[in-house]
C-alpha cells in the first residue's frame, strides 16, 4: 500500500507498462501484471511475467482508473501485464471526447 | 512526457510539414532530445525564442523542456527597447532567433545567441547526444510568456509543467487524431495557443503545418494544398479569410473544424462563417495565458442548435464561449467575493490543475486557489458563460456600470458597421462618458447620428455613445486584442470640449 503523488511515475515490473499518476485517491495497492509497480528509476530486479488474469495488457495514452478511491493513472508505455489495485483489474476510463480547440 | 509518448507511440506519422517530406514524430523526438543537449549545454537559465512560426518553435519548446529550462517566446515585433528590456528581465539566457534579430539584443549581457539555421541544423547532426527525453519535474517551470500587456509593463506569466500536462491530457486523447487530420498553424509563438497547439496536436498524434505569419490569401492557398482539416483563428484573421473564400468562391472543401478565440467575436462574423462554411464544425474557445489555453468551449452542435433555435435564450448562445471544461471550476463573483445569482453579471473566478495564475515573483491564486481572471462574466440557466470583457474597460459614468460589448454590439448589428469599439473618456461631469469609433462596411456610408440613433433605440441613453467616430480601422495589437488605451487617448483628443 502506497499513497501515490500526482505527476509520479511507476513502471511495472512484469513487463514494460509505465504509467504516471494523474490522480492520487489515498493509499492504494496498485499493481501491473499481478506485482506491485515501483518507482520508474527503482533498480529492484524484474519479477517474471504477468500473472494469468492479469496478463491482458496495457494500451499508451490510455487512462485507467476506480471510481471508488478516485485513483487514475495514464499509461505512458504499453505492455503485456494488466493495471490493478490489488486482485481488482482497473478498467480504461471512457474517454470523454472534446472537439479541439487548438 | 507528451513527445516521449508521440515518439514511441506514433512514431513514423508525419507531426510536422507536407505528407511527403514532413519530419515524424520519432524524428521529432530525437531532433528535441539533441536540442535538449545544445540547450543544456550552453550557459543560460532560459531559452528565449524571437522568431516567427517554423520548425524551431515545437523542437524549442520541446528540447528546453528537456534540458530543464523555461522556454520563453517572445514577441519579435515588440519595439527595440522594449524587446531589450523582456530580453534583459530573462538573461542569462540562450537566444533562437530569426534575421536581423542578434543586432537588435546585441548590448545585452549574458545573451547566448543562436540564429534559427544554425540551432536547426545543429539538431539535425546525428553525432549529438540524445538526451532522456521524459522531461523534468512536474513543478518546474515550462513555459514564460509575457502578457500582450494592452495597458501598462510586460508581466510574465508562469506556466508550469503540471499545469500544461494538465491541459493536455484532461482535453485530448492520445494518438486519436486520424492519419487525414491536418492542423494549420498562424499564432505567433508567443501566443499561449501557439503553446497549446503544438503540445495538442502532439499529443492528437495530428500533423501540423505552420505558416511563418498571417496573410489571409497563403492561408486559404495552404488549406486547399495541404488538405488542412483544422485550424484555429483569432478574430482578426476570421474576416479576412471570409473575404478570401467568398471572393473566390472556391471554398474550403478539406476544412472539418475551425476554431476561435483570443478575443470577443462578433455574432455577425460566427453568422457569416457558419453562412460561407455550412460544412465545417465551429468551436469557439475562451481561455487565458494564466489558466494555460481553454477553459471554455462552445461547440459545433451548440453553434447549429443557436442558429436553429427560436428560443431567444439558446439563440443568445451563439454569442457566449460555452460551458467549462471537465476539470475546471468556475464561479461568478462580485466584487467583494461573494458569489452572484444565475444570469448576474461578475467576475469570472476559475480554479483547476491548469490554472497557473501565476506570474514571475508573485502567485495571484487566493486562499482557496481560485484565479479572478478580471473578465466579466455571467452564465446562464444551462451553463453557458457568456464573457463581457475586461473588468477594467468597464465604463463607470455617474456611478454606472456599463460594459463597453454590450454597446458594441448593438453598434455592430446595424448594416453598415464591419467592427466597433465603445470606451468612456475622462469628463468632469460624469467622470466618464462613453464614446464610440466605428469601421464602416465597404461601401457603407455612415453618419453619427444615424449611429446614435440606432443604439438609443435598443439601449438606454445613457449606454448611447455621446460622440461616434468612423474610422478606416481601429487599434489592434498582432494577436487581435483591442487596444483600448491606445483608441481612449486617441479619442479622448478628438473629443475634447
Amino acid at each position: 500500500m502506497a499513497v501515490l503523488r500526482p505527476g509520479a511515475r511507476l513502471r511495472s515490473v512484469t513487463c514494460s507498462t509505465e504509467v504516471v499518476v494523474v490522480r492520487a485517491g489515498g493509499e492504494v495497492d496498485l499493481r501491473c501484471g499481478g506485482q506491485p509497480m515501483v518507482d520508474v528509476s527503482a533498480l529492484a530486479a524484474t519479477a517474471g511475467e504477468p500473472a494469468p488474469g492479469f496478463d491482458g495488457g496495457t494500451q499508451i495514452g490510455k487512462r485507467y482508473g476506480d471510481e471508488e478511491t478516485g485513483v487514475e493513472v495514464l499509461c505512458t508505455k504499453a505492455g503485456s501485464g494488466s493495471i490493478s489495485l490489488g486482485d481488482v483489474v482497473l478498467n480504461v476510463q471512457g474517454a470523454k471526447p472534446l472537439p479541439s480547440s487548438d | 512526457m507528451i513527445l516521449e509518448m508521440a515518439a514511441d507511440g506514433l512514431a513514423e506519422r508525419v507531426a510536422i510539414g507536407p505528407l511527403d517530406g514532413g519530419i515524424s514524430f520519432a524524428e521529432l523526438g530525437r531532433r528535441s532530445r539533441r536540442a535538449a543537449s545544445v540547450l543544456g549545454e550552453l550557459p543560460g537559465e532560459h531559452v528565449v525564442l524571437i522568431d516567427e512560426n517554423s520548425l524551431a518553435v515545437p523542437i524549442g519548446l520541446f528540447g528546453a523542456a528537456i534540458a530543464g529550462k523555461p522556454f520563453v517566446p517572445v514577441n519579435y515585433r515588440l519595439a527595440d527597447d522594449r524587446l531589450g528590456a523582456i530580453v534583459t528581465k530573462v538573461a542569462p539566457a540562450v537566444v533562437i532567433c530569426g534575421q536581423g534579430v542578434p543586432d537588435r539584443i546585441s548590448g545585452i549581457e549574458g545573451l547566448e545567441v543562436m540564429e534559427r539555421h544554425d540551432f536547426l541544423a545543429r539538431t539535425d547532426d546525428e553525432a549529438l547526444e540524445e538526451r532522456d527525453g521524459w522531461g523534468c519535474d512536474p513543478d518546474a517551470v515550462a513555459v514564460l510568456l509575457f502578457t500582450s500587456g494592452t495597458t501598462g509593463d510586460p508581466k510574465a506569466a508562469v506556466l508550469r509543467h503540471r499545469n500544461l500536462a494538465s491541459y493536455v491530457v484532461s482535453t485530448v486523447d492520445f494518438g486519436a487524431a486520424e492519419p487525414s487530420e491536418c492542423a494549420i498553424v498562424t499564432v505567433p509563438p508567443y501566443h499561449v495557443a501557439a503553446v497549446a497547439s503544438v503540445l495538442s496536436n502532439t499529443y492528437g498524434g495530428r500533423r501540423v503545418v505552420q505558416l511563418e505569419t498571417f496573410d489571409p490569401e497563403r492561408w486559404v492557398r495552404t488549406v486547399r494544398a495541404e488538405q488542412v482539416t483544422n485550424a484555429m483563428v483569432v478574430p482578426t484573421m476570421l474576416g479576412r479569410i471570409l473575404d478570401v473564400v467568398e471572393t473566390d468562391r472556391l471554398g474550403l472543401p478539406s476544412l472539418r473544424a475551425l476554431s476561435y478565440g483570443g478575443g470577443p467575436m462578433p455574432v455577425a462574423v460566427v453568422e457569416r462563417t457558419l453562412r460561407v462554411l455550412p460544412h465545417v464544425d465551429l468551436v469557439n474557445a475562451y481561455g487565458l495565458t494564466e489558466t494555460s489555453s481553454t477553459i471554455a468551449l462552445l461547440g459545433p452542435e451548440d453553434h447549429r442548435n443557436a442558429v436553429a433555435s427560436r428560443d431567444p435564450e439558446v439563440r443568445a448562445r451563439l454569442g457566449s464561449v460555452g460551458r467549462v471544461l471537465p476539470g475546471i471550476e468556475l464561479s461568478i463573483r462580485e466584487l467583494d467575493g461573494t458569489a452572484v445569482p444565475t444570469g448576474t453579471r461578475g467576475e469570472i473566478w476559475v480554479r483547476g490543475e491548469q490554472v497557473s495564475g501565476e506570474y514571475v515573483g508573485s502567485t495571484v491564486t487566493d486562499d482557496e486557489g481560485w484565479f479572478h481572471t478580471r473578465d466579466a462574466g455571467h452564465l446562464d440557466e444551462s451553463g453557458f458563460l457568456f464573457v463581457h470583457g475586461r473588468l477594467d474597460d468597464v465604463i463607470v459614468r455617474g456611478g454606472e456600470n456599463l460594459s463597453p460589448g454590450e454597446i458594441e454590439e448593438v453598434l455592430v448589428s446595424h448594416e453598415g458597421v464591419e467592427s466597433a469599439a465603445v470606451v468612456g473618456i475622462p469628463d468632469q461631469e460624469w467622470g466618464e462618458r462613453v464614446v464610440a469609433a466605428v469601421v464602416p462596411l465597404p461601401g457603407a456610408s455612415l453618419s453619427e447620428e444615424e449611429l446614435r440613433q440606432h443604439v438609443l433605440a435598443r439601449l438606454r441613453s445613457a449606454r448611447t455613445p455621446e460622440r461616434i467616430k468612423i474610422v478606416n480601422e481601429l487599434p489592434f495589437n498582432e494577436n487581435g486584442k483591442l487596444l483600448r488605451r491606445v483608441l481612449r487617448e486617441e479619442l479622448a483628443a478628438d473629443f475634447a470640449f
